[in-house]
């Protein structure tokens, strides 16, 4: 899979931009701050509709301008799909694909796919478990788009719950002033019945769109683990092994199996242990948006233990398993190094070189020529001041 | 003074569901510019929609007299009870031509993040419907999105004791969607393919 062409409109510092890529590799070189790592953002965009970088859509659209569009032509065998999305901050965003519009923009997700790496990454070694999570969703949602209304079905289930768990505990609060005996007796009369009834009802939509995303990432995990080895050993032949678990509060008994009818029952049977936590403090404790995915070199966990290099060792490798999985899948990704290789020692360089060079289509960003490693010579833009010229 | 009122009947406009500030704008120098008779015809309009028009005691439908149409017609299934959010949803059913029972309007769904219990909807009237046993069938025909989906559950656990035949339109509506906004063809394929609802 490849992107034949790029074009921008008020995205990030391009009020426009027209850039024709080829197959194999490219490298954008240019500066500190002349918008290099804009244009590989908007390719990643195109493919996950969202950032590396932000976690909401406006920084994305120009300072000054209303709204951002990218377009991307993706190839892919002999298909080409014209993917077009226009960033509307605090609205909807659009989408087209092939000129037509699709009823909701994730429709367009799947047709490009890329794996981002960026020092931003190191977060997933060093950053808190909703960085392990969103790899494992975005993941996830590469490999069968279903998952981003899965995910986004799981959210909102997750925000009316914890409304009502709110409401819940403020009502309770206030009727506990003054403790007086009827208390508890009014509390269930009046409106908190109601409560209860409807908590049971979102319940089970928490539990049955929960336990869906849960079976994946278990999946996801398993088919991760022994990839991710594989990859961090070839970066760091001298380092400790690295191995992944998923960890969840949902009590999972070890002799049993993992179809969502199991995980449903479990998940249900753990929010109805948390219940009375949960009517006290006010919010959802259990569940896919509490868990983490635990990264381990040997016997020690990776954050916290893991020094600089190895921690970017790591983030590399689950990178790479993710790119196994989804070449695996058919459809080799796009993949994008954004500013890697500045970070890495002489081995690492030749050895991350080794694995990307053979992809369809890699893009690299760099400040200076000399961070682009000579096993990856290719296409070349000059990138100053706004605008990308091809020189080679 | 004159820009004024101008300002005033944009100000109006704009605040009407989907109506921008530009819409609004175009729309008042329509009327500005329209013949006097056809502007006084829309404002009665609007007044008698105001005046007249009430909803329904027994299904709270929109309805130009104490019942509507629909629960005024002998010839309507008092078997079938059809449960949706909207009047407008009537509206969409009703031109599928695939249902010819009784309609329940709740007035809206279950959403905790807009305030909506099930005691701000019309479900102890439905409760009070279906008390004499002469209804067999409930049809839950709530929008295919979340709160419509909750709502739906909600509904099934609580007439679950009455022994009704608990109905939920098939699949094929567009997930997340509104159910006005469904096709006819579409709407009258998951009417004929309703499934029963186990809760
Ligand atoms: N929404 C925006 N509107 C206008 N300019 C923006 C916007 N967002 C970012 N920029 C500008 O884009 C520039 C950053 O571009 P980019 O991140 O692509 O740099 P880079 O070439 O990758 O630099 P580095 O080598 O430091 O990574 C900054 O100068 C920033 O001010
Ligand atoms: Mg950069
Ligand atoms: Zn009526």
């Amino acid at each position: 899979m490849r992107v034949c062409h790029l074009s921008l409109t008020d995205f990030r510092s391009y009020p426009s931009a027209e850039i024709a890529l080829e197959p194999g590799v490219t490298a954008f070189v240019g500066p500190n701050g002349h918008g290099k790592t804009n244009l590989v953002e908007a390719i990643g965009y195109v493919a996950t509709q969202s950032s590396h970088r932000v976690a909401t859509d406006a920084p994305l659209v120009r300072h000054g301008a209303e709204r951002a569009i990218v377009r991307a032509l993706v190839a892919r065998d002999e298909r080409r799909a014209l993917v077009e999305l226009e960033i509307n901050p605090g609205r909807a965003n659009r989408a087209r694909v092939n000129r037509s519009p699709v009823a909701r923009p994730r429709e367009a997700l799947g047709l490009l796919r890329t794996v981002l790496f960026a020092p931003e990454d190191l977060a997933l070694v060093k950053g808190d478990p909703s960085e392990r999570r969103r790899f494992l969703d975005d993941l996830l949602v590469a490999r069968a788009p279903r998952f981003a209304g899965v995910r986004a079905d799981y959210d909102r289930v997750l925000k009316q719950r914890n409304t009502l768990l709110r409401t819940a505990a403020a009502t309770k609060g206030r009727r506990r002033g003054p403790r007086r005996q009827d208390d508890e007796a009014a509390f269930s009369s009046a409106g908190a019945g109601d409560v209860l009834s409807t908590l049971d009802v979102w319940d089970s939509h928490l539990v049955r769109h929960g336990a869906e995303l849960l079976a994946a990432r278990l999946d996801l995990v398993e088919a991760l683990r022994p990839l991710t080895a594989k990859a961090y050993a070839t970066l760091a032949p001298a380092s400790a092994a690295a191995d992944l678990e998923y960890r969840t509060g949902v009590k999972l008994s070890t002799d049993c199996g993992r179809s969502r009818d199991i995980l449903e029952e479990a998940l249900r049977a753990s929010l109805a242990e948390a219940r009375q936590a949960e009517l006290e403090r006010g919010v959802t404790l259990v569940g896919p948006h509490r868990d983490d995915l635990h990264l381990a070199l040997g016997e020690l966990p990776a954050r916290g233990y893991a020094s600089h290099g190895e921690s970017w060792s790591f983030a590399l490798a689950l990178r790479l398993a993710a790119y196994d999985l989804l070449r695996a899948d058919g459809g080799d990704p796009v993949l994008i190094l954004d500013d890697v290789f500045a970070e890495l020692d002489g081995q690492r360089r030749t050895r991350l070189a080794e694995i990307v060079a053979p992809a369809e289509q890699v893009l690299i960003t760099a400040a200076v020529p000399d961070d682009v490693p000579a096993e990856l010579a290719g296409a070349r833009f000059d990138v100053t001041e706004g605008s990308a010229t091809r020189v080679r | 003074m004159y820009e004024g009122v101008v300002q005033n009947l944009i100000d109006e406009l704009g605040m009407l569901p989907g109506v921008g500030p530009k819409s609004a704008q175009r729309i008042a120098f329509h009327l500005l510019a329209a013949d006097p008779a056809d502007v006084k015809r829309l404002a009665h309009a609007l007044l008698e929609v105001k005046e007249r028009v009430r909803f329904c005691r027994v299904c709270g439908n929109v309805a130009a007299e104490e019942e509507c149409r629909i629960c005024r017609d002998q010839r309507r299934d008092p078997h079938v009870i059809c449960v949706v959010e909207e009047s407008k949803d009537v509206v969409a059913i009703e031109k599928t031509r695939e249902f010819r029972g009784r309609y329940h309007v709740l007035g809206g769904a279950i959403s905790p993040i807009d305030g909506v219990g099930p005691d701000d909807l019309r479900i102890r009237e439905l409760m009070t419907r279906l008390a004499d046993g002469q209804v067999t069938e409930l049809i839950l025909a709530t929008d295919p999105n979340l709160e419509g989906e909750a709502t739906a559950t909600y509904l099934a656990r609580l007439v679950k004791p009455m022994g009704l035949k608990v109905t939920r339109l098939a699949s094929g509506l567009p997930v997340g969607g509104d159910l006005e906004y469904a096709d006819e063809v579409t709407l009258g394929r998951a009417f004929e393919g309703r499934r029963l609802l186990d809760v």
